[in-house]
């Protein structure tokens, strides 16, 4: 293994030099790559990005807890309680000796079964309490962790395709899995190291004060070194701990990358060079687990050390007055032992704080990925749309990545409902973003996007996905049978919908020869079908859906020709009182649309019928002629 | 080793109160997982053992310590006796100083030991995983892989570095206090016995039943992140289908089966920690009893009474903690089964015993003779994919494969680097069964551009270099040039522009060139392109192809096709019909004599 630099340059800077550091293979992304990597690969801390963070996670954990704020009360009590019974039982065996003993002598049994009695009930109820406390620990931690999952959960759903085209897959998975079961970790003890050891301390402390004013004072004193020492570890922690949730987090970007490439992996024999960068990732979360084993191993045993310290401060502080005569010898003893229950539990204190400091930073790296703004949100008061027509409109519409390459320049277009358009153009033309900004994946920078009238930005999702489908060219499958697939579509299909639905597509043939017919397991990511396959599966999907708009985004390109014949000639069929949109590259296409649309440079340069168009002279018609030459 | 439970096999409809039902089929393997870790362990046990007896001996300091006080109250504070007090006192200081730097020395032992174990697991199951056959990665969800890295490797960390130590340290202060207990009065310590014997009963049921449950829950942990996965690398098309809610409730759905799990697990712990505080309570409750009648009767003196009560108090918290080491112990147990399951996994396409190094040269001969090829799960009454397929590519011929959607052309070229094995005859490269070569030499001869470019998040030169980073800047050109991908010169930092996920976006097109260029890389003796130049436009497809055929001239070369003018880049081209070559030729030929075959490469039939 080679050196891990302290700390990983965002972006993996380039040293230009072929000796450069580890991460030169990450390559370089851009400024804006880089800041958006940054709340995971660097965390340089900026006192005010410090505190916006922690804000955001304490504002999260408070929105989590209140609903179980009576809950969190009950599981106090019954933990008060436990302590409550089990300082009993030493003072029923101290009754036991000193006084049931002479009675029995005295042939009084009485004391002895009471002492005996109260024992065993004293136990009783602290089997009983722990009991109900444990129940009672693990409901309220499970539904709180059920609910921040959800909501996690729900909140990556909302969050806008160009989010995510930027946001590591791995990163999300990194906050939906590791992070919030470290909070799981510390919520599940939590409730009751936070309890035991805040009440005996604060309760303890109190008394010993109200023993002797002077000699509490004194021992009060010890908090200083305690709270200094706490404050320290508390910013050493919380720096190790965000750490180590983003070196777990990249090392679960390493982890996911390569088991879905790994058939890339082994063709071109990356296992080994894998393996160091693993190492690497593996290495520098050890480290940092490491780390954060060892700074709470200074912390609670430099508790125990000021604690054991101060005792004998007293010790000595105390014995000098009882032989001045100024405290009674009684006192003392009991000022020493109370003492050392301050103590004790103060090592709860501390294996709480740990685990809260740990879960703080996955609270912190969740909470930053809830704050995140859908840039494509549902509308506050939506407009409803009953039976979607299809009719669509571009007003001044405008869209670019970065403001400095604008990708489609303003422009209006309309189409009416019913009509099938073939998009074509260049490679880099815009076809895809219009395709997106139609199908509500981008909103425009400028413009209006209208359907049926209506600005799609005051839809709801659910009526706007109802109405408006895009099919694209990555036909990604989920890991469930052919019919499950297809049948996302349209949840509420019947099994003879989804058959008719592959069958228009011509893909029932495939699926008819597939082990299990249409309750064939694709596999993960459908790894069982070929692309073409599942291009076909994904077709038949969203005829399932049956949208008023279809936008097909290169949905043939993975498809033979005969494939694509039957998949024309479905078209032909669905297409009919249905508005498309079409991009592809292969002109075919271009046989069963009412309009062509050329693209060049994020605007529309070519508009009309394609027989207009191939008998003009433009781009189109020179596209059409190389397109003819090339199926010879 | 249980591998009845597979990781795919769904957990989530598992309802808590099926639980004992649905779960019991599971093999309990006992700690038999945690056992066969011992060797990965071995070297660490001598810092974990004296982590333990350090923590004995700060546990002793702190016994020590009331006594210490004890003395000095009733000794030099009771007498007055200023001068008699410092030295107990500096005694009682050290004791104290003692206690916090053997506790925190012990800690510090322990962490290397618990993150050293943990990250060696978990590169070794990295490992593993990356050589386990693309077949077992497709049939496992690759969630139930990654919480095994993460989840299960954390909870085996927080076995070796608590659990393990506090096992040893409260079964020897057990030990040491029994034979104490015992000293003091055999009858009293034998009651105390009788009921710490069904203890280790009671625990035994319990472990039975918890490690059930626990497995459980760590592979709905699994599922949920399958679950997960999926959600965000599907997102596109959930949000396209508007479908997010309808994969959330099957998210919800685990999470709830999770969650009744994990309440079930408390449930259980509840049990088992009340009986654990019970038992010895019941033991106690008696020896009042019985201690009581026996000073009485002057059998035993008060003070022995006294001293077997306060070991008695001190024996406590090592039996209340056993409920949850036990609970630590099998958590740790389960997750050692789930990780031997990742590395008992066979490792069915593998370096044979005695590779046959290739024969020097530019050769590239490649034959598949007589090759079956079905997938693992097809049921018996079902046909091979591929029944005696025969091809021969003499060395630097393009050979293309036709045939219909799903007749096996794809399986064709995952074979040719076994990605996949035959399942019947054999592929010779240059005369040599491809089984009897090294993995190593077969993948650097062999090539392979997938239908569906895989780019991982690194910059454009790691991209093309993946498995090759020795190549040199010249050779990186030419496989650019080849594969037409002069696009990414104009990227903001050219070859060192990340892609893939964390990176630049790239079209459809894009990708596949670098793909293809990742292909071309090196000069491969074999080149496998499987549909390679779907997504490109006319124009780049034509520049593509131009570019292409100077490597194909000096390479032998396979390509799916689907497309005329991918096929005609081929020398012969062969049909595929029900899992053999139906027809062979060139396309011209083909398209003459062959109805099948004009049916599904030209477009006559199209309406235009």
């Amino acid at each position: 293994m080679t050196a891990i630099p302290a700390s990983r340059p965002p972006g993996g800077s380039h040293a230009g030099d072929s000796a450069a550091s580890d991460e030169e293979w990450r390559g370089i992304a851009s400024g804006a790559d880089a800041d958006r990597d940054s709340p995971d690969v660097s965390e340089e801390d900026s006192t005010s990005s410090g505190r916006r963070r922690s804000a955001l996670s304490s504002a999260l954990l408070r929105q989590l807890l209140r609903p179980h704020r009576w809950g969190l009360l009950l599981a106090a009590v019954v933990i008060i309680a436990d302590q409550a019974v089990s300082i009993a039982g030493p003072l029923l065996i101290a009754y036991a000796i000193d006084t049931a003993v002479p009675a029995l002598s005295n042939g009084d049994g009485g004391p002895l079964r009471w002492a005996v009695l109260g024992y065993l009930a004293a136990g009783a109820a602290s089997a009983g309490t722990r009991l109900l406390f444990v129940r009672l620990s693990a409901r309220l931690s499970q539904r709180v962790l059920r609910t921040l999952r959800a909501q996690v959960f729900a909140h990556a759903q909302a969050l806008s395709v160009a989010f995510h085209e930027r946001y590591t897959s791995g990163r999300v998975i990194a906050r939906l899995t590791s992070d919030v079961e470290t909070i799981g970790e510390a919520l599940e003890e939590g409730v009751n190291d936070l309890v035991v050891g805040f009440l005996s301390v604060v309760v303890t402390s109190a008394l010993l004060v109200w023993l002797d004013p002077t000699m509490g004072g004194w021992a009060l004193v010890a908090f200083i070194p305690l709270w200094l020492l706490t404050r320290w570890f508390q910013r050493g922690s919380l720096a190790i701990y965000r750490g180590s949730r983003s070196a777990i987090a990249a090392l679960i970007v390493q982890f996911t990358e390569t088991l879905n490439g790994i058939r890339a992996v082994q063709s071109f024999r990356r296992e080994p060079r894998n393996q160091r960068i693993f190492a690497t990732e593996n290495e520098r979360f050890a480290q940092a687990e490491k780390r954060s084993l060892v700074l709470a191993g200074i912390y609670s045993p430099a508790i125990r050390l000021i604690g054991n310290v101060t005792l004998s401060v007293i010790l000595v502080v105390g014995a000098m007055r009882v032989i001045d005569g100024t405290l009674a010898i009684g006192v003392l003893a009991a000022f020493l032992l109370y003492l050392r229950r301050v103590y004790d539990p103060m090592d709860e204190l501390a294996m709480f704080y740990n685990q809260f400091q740990s879960a703080g930073a996955a609270l912190e790296k969740i909470a930053a990925l809830l704050a995140q703004v859908p840039s494509v949100p549902e509308p506050a008061e939506p407009r409803p749309l009953a039976e979607p027509h299809g009719e669509l409109w571009c007003h001044g519409v405008a869209f670019a990545y970065t403001t400095d390459r604008p990708v489609i320049a303003p422009m209006d277009l309309h189409i009416p409902a019913g009509q099938t358009i073939a998009l074509v153009g260049a490679t880099g033309a815009g076809k895809s973003t219009l395709g997106r900004l139609l199908a509500r994946f981008y909103d425009p920078t400028s413009g209006v996007v209208t359907l049926d009238g209506v600005d799609l930005r005051e839809l709801t999702a659910a009526d706007l996905r109802r109405a408006v489908v895009m099919v694209t060219q990555e036909s990604f499958l989920f890991s469930g049978s052919v019919a499950d697939n297809i049948g996302l579509g349209n949840p509420a299909a019947s099994r003879i919908e989804i058959e008719r639905a592959a069958e228009a597509v011509g893909a029932a043939g495939f699926i008819r020869r597939l082990p299990h017919g249409y309750d064939t397991d694709v596999r993960k990511r459908g790894g069982r079908l070929s692309a073409g396959q599942r291009q076909l599966v994904a077709f038949a999907r969203a005829l399932l859906a049956d949208p008023a708009v279809l936008i097909l985004d290169e949905a043939t390109a993975a498809l033979d020709i005969p494939s694509e014949r039957a998949v024309q000639a479905a078209l032909g069929r669905v297409l009919h009182g249905r508005t498309a949109v079409i991009i592809a590259h292969r002109l075919s296409t271009v046989a069963i649309a009412d309009r062509v649309l050329v693209m060049d440079q994020g605007r529309i340069v070519e508009d009309g019928s394609a027989d207009d168009l191939i008998a003009g002279s433009g781009r189109f018609a020179a596209l059409e002629l190389a397109w003819r030459e090339s199926l010879v | 080793m249980s591998t009845t439970i597979s990781p795919t096999a769904r957990t989530e409809d598992t309802s808590p109160a099926d639980v004992t039902a649905g779960v019991s089929a599971i093999p309990v393997s006992g700690l038999y997982s945690l056992r066969r870790l011992w060797p990965l362990v071995r070297s660490e046990v001598p810092r974990l053992m004296v982590s333990a007896l350090l923590a004995q001996g700060a546990m002793v300091c702190a016994l020590v310590m009331p006594l210490f006080v004890q003395q000095i109250v009733d000794g030099p504070i009771a007498h007055g006796s200023l001068s008699a007090l410092w030295l107990p006192s500096g005694l009682l200081l050290l004791v104290g100083i003692l206690e916090g730097v053997l506790f925190g020395v012990r800690r510090w032992l322990a962490a290397g030991p618990a993150t050293r174990i943990q990250a060696t697991l978990r590169q070794q199951l990295y490992d593993r995983l990356q050589r386990l056959p693309v077949s077992y990665h497709d049939s496992t969800g690759s969630g139930q892989l990654l919480s095994r890295a993460v989840s299960d490797m954390s909870t085996l960390r927080m076995f070796f570095g608590f659990g393990s130590i506090f096992l040893m340290v409260n079964s020897m202060t057990f030990a040491i206090g029994l034979v104490i207990l015992f000293r003091l009065s055999w009858s009293l310590a034998l009651i105390v016995l009788c009921f710490a014997l069904p203890l280790i009963g009671v625990c035994l049921i319990y472990e039975g039943k918890y490690k059930r449950l626990s497995r459980l829950a760590q592979d709905q942990v699994g599922d949920l992140a399958t679950t997960v996965e999926e959600s965000i690398l599907g997102v596109r098309v959930l949000k396209a289908f508007g479908r997010s809610a309808h994969l959330g409730r099957a998210f919800l759905r685990q999470a709830t089966a999770l969650q009744s799990t994990e309440i079930a697990k408390s449930r259980m712990v509840s049990v088992l920690w009340a009986t654990v505080i019970a038992l010895p309570e019941i033991a106690i409750g008696c020896c009042i009893w019985v201690g009581v009648h026996q000073v009485v009767d002057g059998e035993l003196s008060a003070g022995t009474l006294v001293a077997f009560f306060t070991v008695a108090m001190i024996l406590r918290w090592p039996i209340d903690s056993l409920g949850w080491l036990l609970t630590t112990l099998t958590d740790a147990a389960a997750a050692a089964d789930r990780y031997f399951e990742v590395m008992d996994e066979p490792l069915r396409i593998s370096d044979p015993a005695a590779p046959i190094p290739l024969p020097p040269g530019e050769a590239g001969e490649l034959i598949f003779d007589r090759v079956s090829f079905r997938f693992p799960d097809t049921p018996s009454h079902r046909g091979d994919l591929l029944r005696d397929f025969r091809l021969v590519l003499r060395p630097g011929q393009t050979v293309a494969v036709v045939g219909a959607t799903g007749v096996g052309k794809t399986a064709i070229a995952a074979l040719v680097n076994r990605l996949n094995d035959v399942t019947a005859g054999r592929v010779l490269l240059d005369g040599i069964d491809i089984r009897s070569l090294s993995l190593d030499d077969l993948r650097a001869a062999v090539s392979v551009a997938f239908e569906e470019p895989i780019l991982f998040s690194a910059s454009v030169r790691e991209n093309i270099t993946l498995g090759r980073p020795t190549s040199t800047d010249a050779e990186i050109v030419e496989a650019i040039e080849v594969a037409h991908a002069h696009f990414v010169h104009d990227l903001p930092w050219g070859l060192d522009t990340r892609v893939g996920e964390q990176g630049l976006t790239l079209s459809g097109g894009q990708r596949q060139r670098l793909a293809l260029a990742r292909a071309v890389l090196g000069n491969p003796r074999v080149l496998v392109l499987d549909d390679p130049l779907s997504a490109l436009d006319i124009h780049t497809e034509a520049a593509v192809e131009r570019a292409l055929r100077s490597v194909l001239h000096r390479t032998t070369a396979l390509i799916i096709a689907h497309r005329a003018s991918t096929v005609m880049m081929a020398d012969q081209v062969a049909l595929l019909v029900d899992g053999r070559v139906a027809a062979l030729g060139t396309h011209h030929e083909l398209l003459a004599s062959n109805p099948a075959y004009r049916a599904l490469l030209s477009s006559e039939g199209d309406p235009r």
